[in-house]
């Protein structure tokens, strides 16, 4: 079984990978807390594929019914913003305050507004 | 680990749960942290706000966390050790169902803060072989046996009532993957904690020989708990220790000396209600103070067993290696499983756009 032990995906593993084994892919896990939240991230953790990354969440983010979903997702597959361009990728919200309700001067005496 | 939304804020975490928590728990509240504060390291800590991943911070920043995160993951998968020793042996169902689920936290503890220390680029496997190879410690309580049942109260009670102390003030650490994990780890803990209790208050209601074996047990547990917060760090001896530069840029909130001060002052009360006799014949109040004065704890002692030459040292990595060498064949089957099911995918993926 040479070829089937190496993982089926090297996208998790790092660029210098640790000699001896290869680490598993990482996957980042979102719970539902319950019934009418949204999915919320509480952690990673490796998993050889997304089946036992699922079992393994389970068995480690929701041993006390913290849950009733979970997502995992590889973390390769996700895409996010980058530190060193927040300002400029976020900055053009700055000057929009007209967007918020409290921009606005009205009398104060106007019920339900 | 990054997240801890699931857990209710309002919630009371456990009996260490103290204003500097409730800090804590209402630093994650806080929305406006993008207000007025610039992107540099130093400007984010003087403005009490958390480092993330991706931002930039200084190398022995993130050498001193690597360390310190990888230290506390081996001492919680280490520390599965001395109570798993007694699983097959609990005295009932009831028991071992409930050792069994502490062990397990433990697991889930280390895995929490492997993944805090991976968010600083370092693979989980890198941080077991320093383990396996000694180049990285693990807390000293751990090469202590635990030669009775009543020593399973004595840690849930005693070492993990200190680990508590100790981590609640890390959940406000600045580096946030570490806090997130560190809620996280507070909250399970005060279940380890209060059974551990129980255990003693049970044995210390029952028999004479019974009572005999808690005591025995605090006897031995309740020094290696006091050296547990760390060498002497305030005054003289705070120089040229690592508290000054930890204190500094928000990993560590208090000195070792005061997180053990606020253990004694927590831990006496409560020995007296177990009516166990903490072994020390220098334990006074101090009114002066407003804390328990206590003796001197034995630094060679300490020195010695981090050293290496402590009670199990060499039994605890030699288990350690074993248990991940003899678990090798079933992340071989589940990296085989996995090949085959990816393998299969990619087939019937092929065959569908051939047919199509």
């Amino acid at each position: 079984m040479s070829g089937a032990t190496t993982p089926s995906t090297g996208a998790g593993a790092p660029s210098e990978p640790a000699q001896g084994e290869r680490s598993w892919p990482l996957w980042e896990v979102f719970v539902r807390g319950k019934r009418g939240l949204s999915h919320v991230h509480v952690g990673s953790l490796h998993a050889p594929d997304a089946e036992l990354a699922l079992r393994n969440a389970r068995d480690v983010y929701t041993r006390r019914q913290e849950g009733v979903s979970i997502w995992v997702v590889k973390a390769d597959d996700v895409t996010a913003s980058s530190p060193s361009e927040k300002d400029s990728f976020f900055d053009p919200a700055g000057d929009k305050i007209y967007r918020h309700p409290t921009f606005y001067d009205v009398p104060e005496d106007v019920e339900y507004l | 680990m990054y997240g801890n939304d699931v857990i209710d804020p309002n919630e009371p975490l456990n009996a260490a749960e103290t204003a500097d928590y409730d800090a804590a728990a209402e630093h994650d509240d806080q929305r406006d942290g993008r207000d007025a504060v610039g992107d540099d390291f130093d400007a984010l800590l003087a403005a009490d706000q958390r480092i993330e991943p991706r931002d930039a911070m200084p190398d022995d920043y993130r050498e001193t966390l690597i360390r310190q995160i990888a230290q506390h993951a081996h001492s919680e998968i280490i520390g599965m050790q001395p109570e798993g020793n007694w699983i097959t042996r609990a005295p009932s169902l009831r028991r071992k169902a409930i050792l069994i689920a502490k062990v397990q936290d433990e697991a889930g503890h280390g895995l929490y803060l492997y993944s805090a220390a991976e968010t600083l680029g370092i693979d989980r496997q890198e941080l077991l072989e320093r383990l396996h190879d000694g180049k990285q410690k693990y807390s000293s309580i751990f090469n202590y046996p635990t030669l009775t049942w009543a020593d399973c109260g004595a840690i849930g009670w005693l070492v993990d009532g200190a680990a508590i102390m100790n981590q609640v003030p890390l959940c406000r650490c600045s580096y946030g993957p570490y806090a997130r994990a560190m809620v996280r780890v507070c909250k399970e803990e005060s279940f380890h904690q209060r059974q551990g209790f129980e255990i003693l208050w049970n044995l210390m209601r029952g028999t004479e020989s019974q009572k005999a074996m808690a005591q025995d047990a605090a006897d031995r547990w309740w020094w290696p708990a006091l050296a547990m917060f760390g060498p002497p760090d305030t005054g003289e001896a705070a120089k040229g220790g690592h508290t000054e530069q930890s204190m500094a840029w928000g990993i560590k909130r208090f000195s070792n000396d005061d997180l053990r001060q606020k253990f004694v002052d927590m831990m006496v009360p409560q020995a007296e209600k177990l009516g166990i006799v903490l072994p020390d014949p220098e334990l006074r109040w101090n009114d002066e103070r407003g804390h328990w004065d206590f003796g001197e704890i034995d630094w060679d002692e300490f020195w010695q067993v981090l050293r290496g030459d402590g009670p199990c040292n060499a039994e605890r990595i030699e288990h350690r290696r074993r248990a991940h060498d003899e678990g090798a064949w079933v992340r071989e089957a589940a990296n085989a499983y996995a090949a085959k099911q990816a393998t299969r995918e990619r087939e019937q993926q092929q065959q569908k756009e051939s047919a199509a």
